[in-house]
């Protein structure tokens, strides 16, 4: 009888088997995702530290693990997707070492008090980096994204020649998965012969000029079309720039891939430029009519180059320019003094006037670059006040972004996005509008169920502890933007993703 | 950088239930055959559980009932718009009972029950997209009751005895949808406590109209687990003064065992038994599972279930072919306590309807081998739990539910 009863039960465990339940519509067998014009298979993404996953001033694992194509094939993969692989750096410390000296800097992480009140950004101290950039990992990779890559570097032989890393002549980010040493971004992506690609290249082409305060040259104004000519906190010529950008393109659909184009957001509007006020000095009555006494020497020279240049020269420098560079402090808040090259130079003008340097107090206008904060107020000569920084001693170029420089960035900026959507509309590819996301960030912020996602430093959840790069949560709202455009450009159906199941900055007070 | 000072970033830690609609209804063979009726049956041991007034009127001096069900359980998730799809560790619960039976004398018998009433066992992939809920969950209660039955007369008798309970609890979840420590793993928080012990009672009756016609009632009452002596521990954590330590708190909470009540008829006709048994489940003592850290660095946190009472609607088939042999099916139809807007994946139970058949066979005319099987299919529900919090705002956990359970069991019945 025992012998049956066992029979019995295997007979009931036979019957559990077909037990296990399933839906009517189970997302992971049905057509529930289709691709629609487009093949998934392998999807190679190319660009700069956007799409490497580059964050808090670092790439690091989770940093790659969330970056918009990493998210992005996760749902390619319901419809067709296939593997996708990213060059993940050996930790999540962030920083890297060449030959074993440490050149790249560890990650920043959020700092709180004992009172749980945060601090402030601080480079994260609790791990050494162990990514050696000499340790080569093959060409081919989905994640084609370097950080650092400005639009021509993505066909730039050598710019990932561990060699010439040292020298800056090559990136050490591209020098751990280059193919060879002469191999360019895009042959190593080309390579992987892709049946879709994403491009989002050209930020860099006038990031570095901002957020080096503008001490870079504009080739728009030079008419220099030859990037191998270019410092690195150039802004890229506008025709050079439409010339390498439709190179890619044809590159990439030359075997018939389809792809997705990705605008360049205003750099101006993110926290590494909107944080630190143009008016952080506060002054007491006392201290500022003493700081006025130590400029009323640079101010009266105004005057008389004024009261000189206007008869002799008029027009040039004008009384609007001698309000703007008359130096005044009050009881309050105050602006900082600063070097603006853009100033007219009077000593070329009169030999006389050679001695008045080209100073003026800030404006609202002005952006000060989010590192400023860490000179502003500090002393060159610790034991003398007179040599503060921004009230003595004048901010330098680098610390801030003038109208004028601004006025360069965004012209560069709509020219390589008009290049990139009149191209997406010639080669029938998908855009996405990315910089109009981004400028809902900046203004009323984006709605999200956990939160609303704006472009306040720290706090806004849209941006990395460095004021430039993306969050986790801000990559997620980027792929839905991207899953957007693909839908209705090929027809695809694709499940969107919850940016508030993606976390924002990391807290940590492993700082030195 | 006065702005930073500003910056409120929220590492928040709340807690979510470890269980809901946590019943197991398997506390007998011969009546779980029966689509687990049997207020009203009087069959064997069972009765200790199902209506102890029924006791008195077994024929043998006395009877025991030993059994025990193996319930496989699987549950699958999807979220069709951000394609998501996970699905539950197959587990298995093995609720188990003991009875046995002493007639003293012709108007009184006594007994003894041991039997699981509640439990539950679900295990979704760690960090899984409900992770911020629950990643895993093992709750138990074993209940012990005397009983003892007293008949007034043929037509009418009554029965019941205390109940000692005591519970065990393992849960883990994570801290919130995003908090990780610095290398991404996610923050978490289990909390264990066994031997949790409490009291309570039951009490029944039963009245037979005619020989083979009998009408039971039955109330078990509620029993309140209150956990004091157990251990959180708190994992993943990054390391500062915004997040909780990693390390080891106490903690509180309570846990309602609902009370229910059973009125039920059986008709017993030639070789065939008849049985119908109704259930009310008073689960709307489960208003909210909150659990009070004892460090009070660690917030506190409550979870609104508002479970509201429910039925249960039982039909049961007996047909003795031989001696040897005694058929047995049943159905029944489960309404689920859990309200719209309350589902949370721990214990993910919508109305399910029960399919329940088996046998008995007597070895002897003293022992008989008791086994059942139970079936119990849900149907695929677009369901959400709405009172998860993030920052103060609500965000919902959607999705598509579906279930099983299969249990195939065995006993023993023993009478002389």
């Amino acid at each position: 009888m025992m012998k049956k009863n066992i029979k019995y039960l295997a007979v009931l465990a036979l019957g559990l088997m077909a037990c296990e339940p399933e839906f009517d519509t189970p997302i992971n067998e049905s057509d529930v995702y289709k691709s629609g014009e487009a093949n998934f298979s392998k999807y190679v993404a190319l660009g700069n530290s956007l799409t490497a996953g580059f964050a808090d001033g670092a790439l690091y694992i989770t940093g790659q693990e969330n970056s918009y194509p990493n998210i992005l094939s996760k749902q390619f993969a319901l419809a067709g997707g296939g593997e996708f692989t990213q060059p993940l750096m050996a930790d999540n410390a962030g920083g890297a070492l060449l030959n074993g000296t440490q050149i790249l800097d560890n990650r920043l992480v959020l700092v709180f008090g004992e009172d749980k009140n945060p601090i402030g950004p601080s480079v994260y101290t609790g791990a050494n980096p162990t990514t050696e950039i000499s340790s080569n990992l093959g060409g081919s990779f989905n994640n084609m994204g370097v950080p650092g890559a400005k639009s021509f570097h993505l066909v730039a032989a050598g710019y990932g020649n561990v060699g010439g890393v040292s020298a800056g002549l090559a990136n050490p980010y591209y020098a751990r998965f280059a193919s060879s040493a002469t191999a360019t971004i895009l042959g190593d992506a080309l390579a992987q012969q892709p049946t879709f690609f994403s491009l989002w290249i050209g930020n860099n082409d006038i990031l570095s000029y901002a957020t080096s305060g503008g001490v870079g040259e504009d080739h728009n104004e030079t008419n220099n079309i030859d990037p191998s000519t270019y410092g690195p906190n150039d802004i890229t010529n506008t025709n050079a720039f439409a010339g390498v950008y439709s190179q890619m393109v044809d590159g990439l659909i030359a075997n018939g891939a389809k792809g997705v184009l990705l605008s360049l957001p205003s750099v101006t509007s993110i926290p590494f430029f909107t944080t630190v006020p143009h008016n952080p000095i506060p002054m007491d009555a006392l201290t500022a009519a003493g700081t006025n006494m130590a400029y009323a020497e640079y101010n009266g020279g105004l005057q008389q180059a004024f009261a000189a240049l206007s008869m002799a020269a008029p027009g040039v420098f004008t009384a609007e320019e001698l309000e703007k560079r008359t130096i005044n402090f009050v009881e309050g808040q105050n602006a900082v003094v600063i070097i603006d090259e853009d100033l007219t130079d009077l000593g070329a003008l009169n030999p006389a006037f050679a001695m008045l340097p080209k100073y003026r107090q800030a404006t609202p206008s002005d952006l000060l670059v989010l590192t400023s904060s860490s000179v502003i107020g500090t002393r060159v000569d610790s034991n003398d006040p007179a040599t503060t920084i921004g009230v003595g001693v004048p901010l330098e170029d680098k610390w801030v972004l003038t109208p004028e420089e601004q006025t360069a960035i965004e012209n560069a900026r709509s020219a390589y996005n008009a290049t990139i959507v009149g191209l997406a509309t010639a080669k029938g590819l998908a855009y996405y509008d990315a910089a109009s996301d981004l400028a809902q960030a900046a203004s009323s912020g984006i709605p999200t169920d956990g939160g609303i996602v704006t472009s306040e430093f720290a706090s806004g959840g849209g941006f990395s502890l460095d004021g430039v790069h993306p969050t986790p949560r801000a990559h997620a709202i980027i792929t839905n933007g991207i899953i957007d455009a693909v839908e209705s450009k090929y027809g695809a159906n694709l499940p969107s993703v919850n940016p508030g199941d993606y976390g924002t900055i990391t807290v940590s007070n492993d700082v030195n | 950088m006065r702005k930073l000072l500003l910056l409120v970033v929220f590492v928040s830690v709340s807690f979510v239930t470890y269980a809901g609609g946590y019943r197991v209804s398997i506390q007998g063979q011969r009546a779980l055959a029966m689509g687990h009726t049997g207020v009203a049956v009087v069959n064997s041991a069972e009765l200790v559980f199902f209506n102890p007034a029924g006791l008195v009127y077994l024929e043998d001096k006395l009877n025991v009932s030993a059994g025990v069900s193996a319930v496989f359980t699987d549950v699958i998730y999807q979220n069709v718009e951000n394609g998501i799809s996970s699905q539950t560790d197959s587990s298995v619960g093995t609720p188990l009972n003991l009875y046995g039976s002493y007639k003293v004398n012709d108007w009184m018998s006594v007994g003894l029950g041991v039997y699981t009433p509640f439990g539950s066992e679900v295990a979704w992939p760690t960090d899984w997209s409900g992770s911020h809920l629950v990643n895993s969950i093992e709750l138990a209660a074993i209940y012990v009751q005397p009983v003892v039955s007293l008949k007034l007369s043929d037509h009418f008798s009554i029965g019941g005895g205390p109940i000692y309970a005591t519970g065990s609890v393992k849960f883990n979840r994570n801290a919130s949808r995003t908090t990780t420590d610095i290398e991404g793993n996610r923050s978490n928080v289990s909390i264990e406590d066994s031997g949790v012990s409490s009291w309570g009672w039951s009490i029944g009756a039963m009245f037979n109209p005619t020989k083979d016609f009998h009408v039971g009632f039955n109330y078990r009452s509620e029993i309140t687990i209150e956990s004091e002596g157990g251990e959180a521990v708190f994992a993943n954590f990054p390391n500062s003064p915004a997040a909780p330590a990693n390390q080891t708190d106490g903690f509180k909470a309570e846990l309602p065992l609902p009370a229910e009540l059973t009125v039920g008829l059986s008709y017993e006709y030639k070789k065939w038994v008849f049985a119908f048994d109704y259930n009310r489940q008073f689960w709307d003592v489960y208003e909210s599972l909150d659990i009070d850290f004892t460090n009070a660095a660690n917030p506190d946190s409550n979870n609104p279930r508002n479970y509201e009472n429910s039925s249960v609607y039982r039909l049961g088939l007996q047909y003795k072919t031989t001696d040897k042999i005694t058929l047995r099916a049943g159905y029944y139809r489960d309404e689920t306590p859990v309200q719209s807007g309350y589902f949370a994946p721990e214990t993910p139970r919508n109305d399910s309807d029960g399919f329940t058949g088996g046998f008995s066979y007597a070895i002897t005319p003293k022992l008989a081998i008791d086994a059942s099987f139970l079936y119990v299919r849900f149907k695929e529900i677009d369901a959400s739990y709405d009172f998860y919090q993030e920052n103060g705002q609500s965000v919902p956990f959607k999705g598509t539910y579906k279930s099983s359970a299969f249990a195939p069991g065995l006993g023993l019945t023993y009478k002389m």
